[in-house]
This record gives structure tokens, C-alpha cells and sequence, in this order.
């Protein structure tokens, strides 16, 4: 059994996207929004909150299996994902599929911003997976 | 904006940004976080209830476009951070220390418009590295008949001064 190849998908993350992103969440930490704050204790800048990038991986992942249901979902967040008050910042992701045995199917998944990875180990699980 | 998210008001504002800066700039003291806390369970949240309108705001937020259905993978976070939420404020944690490590969903079913969740967050464990407290959390969602629709565990890094 040979098994599909998943394109890459690339989505662009902007300051207004984390405004977005805190009130559909409920996350309101304010080194996803206020430059002070985030370099205050010791980030490089206004950081992505760790759920958004994980929110448009799994975009990905139902992009690749739409209608698929999700039995699990994890990773690390290894990585800041720096935005900049102009502009944004690009976010891709890759994915490739693992076998896996009771009708599930793995998905490991790479996760890069300018060239360095950004999640450690994110891997979905699905089942029944229809792949468009 | 917060009440798109329907919850119960929290006793103040978790994050009013302005007091936030005045403690940036004016108390630099992160307190280590008590090891008593592991294996502690803090209240449910209030009810949630999933609606299309609220699903669908969480799918825009994120680019897409909501079209029925299941709810995206990450979208029991919103009651994980009520939860967390209510727990950093309990132990008097700043939210802008805290940094997220690493975040896990595990499924019994998908969440649907018209569940009501609970959200209950259990400290797993808590350990020390560089000056920074990390904390595991393990939040279970029940919904109103009480069965267990997923977990989701979270470690919270709490940065220190020195971090």
C-alpha cells in the first residue's frame, strides 16, 4: 500500500490575527499583543499564542482529511513564532502519514517559521480517514 | 470581545493591560510556585454551551470557514483556559509569565453545537528548570451528562525573573 502525499500548506500570521485569535479563545496574555510586555520577561517580541499555530495545523490536517475525526492531538511548542507589528510571519506545514494499526491514521507533521521548526513532535490521530 | 466566549465573570478583569504594565514595571518579583499545588483539583468552570455562532467565530479566528459540524481539534482550549485561568488567578500566577510548553488533546468523541462543557483542571506535576516553574495540568471536559468528551493537558511554563 503506498501511502498519499500530503501537500504542504502555508498560512501567514499577522498582529490583527492574534487579536482575532484572544477573543475567539479567551486567551488575553499580553505577550501576544504588547511588545513591552513580551520582551519584559525575556521574549524576542510579540510571540503567536502557541494554540493559534497548533489551531492552523490542524487546519491543515482537516485540509488533508476533511470530514476525519480527530482522536488525539499534541505537541510541544519548541519554538516562538516572532510577529511583527508590519507584515507577517509565515507558517508551514508539512505533514506526512504514518501506518497505523485499528483503522487510525497518524499524521506527523513539521511545523516551520523561517526555516526553523516551531512545534516538537505534533502528530494528529484519525479515524476514518477520507482523504479529498 | 470576552463576551463572545459566555462565561462567568471572573471576581476582576484577569488581564486589565495597563495594571499588567504597572506590575511589569514596578514588581519584578515571580514567586516560585508552590509544590503543594500537585495532584490538587480546582473547581469546574461554569457551564459552556457550544453554539454554531461560537464555533464558528473560534473557525474565522483561525482563517477558515465554519460549514457545520464537529468543532476544530483546539477548540476545547477555550474551556482549558477558563479552567487554567481560574487557577492562575487562585494561586496568584501572572499570566504574562507564563509561556506554553506543550498542549494534548485526547478524545472520546468530537465536540457538536449544543454540547454544555465543564471544564475541571487537575495539577499533574510541577518541577523546576532555570529559574522557571513548569507546571502540567490536565484538564478533563465532561459534558452535561457527565461523560468525558476529551482531556486536554497542558504544560504552562512560569517564567521566572532570571529566565
Amino acid at each position: 500500500m503506498t501511502l498519499p502525499t500530503l501537500a504542504t500548506q502555508t498560512f501567514t500570521i499577522t498582529r490583527a490575527d492574534l487579536v482575532r485569535y484572544a477573543a475567539a479563545s479567551g486567551d488575553h496574555n499580553p505577550i501576544h499583543q504588547d511588545e513591552s510586555v513580551a520582551t519584559s520577561v525575556g521574549l524576542p517580541g510579540v510571540i503567536a499564542h502557541g494554540m493559534y499555530t497548533m489551531a492552523l495545523a490542524a487546519r491543515a490536517v482537516q485540509a488533508w482529511y476533511p470530514g476525519a475525526e480527530v482522536v488525539s492531538f499534541g505537541c510541544k511548542f519548541t519554538n516562538p513564532v516572532v510577529v511583527p507589528a508590519e507584515g507577517g510571519v509565515e507558517l508551514e506545514v508539512a505533514g506526512e502519514v504514518k501506518p497505523s494499526g485499528d483503522g487510525l491514521t497518524t499524521v506527523v507533521l513539521t511545523v516551520t517559521c523561517e526555516g526553523q521548526k516551531v512545534l516538537g513532535m505534533p502528530r494528529a490521530v484519525l479515524r476514518e480517514a477520507g482523504r479529498a | 470581545m470576552v463576551e463572545a466566549v459566555a462565561r462567568q465573570p471572573l471576581a476582576k478583569p484577569f488581564v486589565d493591560p495597563a495594571a499588567t504594565r504597572c506590575r511589569v514595571d514596578g514588581y519584578f518579583e515571580a514567586m516560585p510556585v508552590d509544590q503543594d499545588l500537585v495532584g490538587r483539583t480546582f473547581p469546574p468552570t461554569a457551564p459552556f454551551a457550544v453554539t454554531r455562532e461560537k464555533v464558528a467565530e473560534f473557525v474565522a479566528a483561525t482563517g477558515g470557514a465554519y460549514d457545520g459540524g464537529p468543532a476544530p481539534a483546539t477548540y476545547p482550549i477555550v474551556l482549558a483556559f477558563d479552567a487554567m485561568n481560574s487557577f492562575l488567578e487562585a494561586e496568584s500566577i501572572d499570566l504574562f509569565r507564563i509561556v506554553h510548553g506543550e498542549q494534548r488533546f485526547a478524545y472520546e468523541r468530537p465536540v457538536v453545537p449544543g454540547d454544555v462543557l465543564t471544564a475541571t483542571l487537575t495539577v499533574s506535576s510541577l518541577r523546576q528548570i532555570a529559574g522557571n516553574d513548569i507546571i502540567g495540568t490536565a484538564s478533563e471536559v465532561i459534558d452535561a451528562s457527565g461523560a468525558l468528551v476529551c482531556t486536554t493537558s497542558a504544560t504552562l511554563v512560569h517564567r521566572g525573573p532570571e529566565a
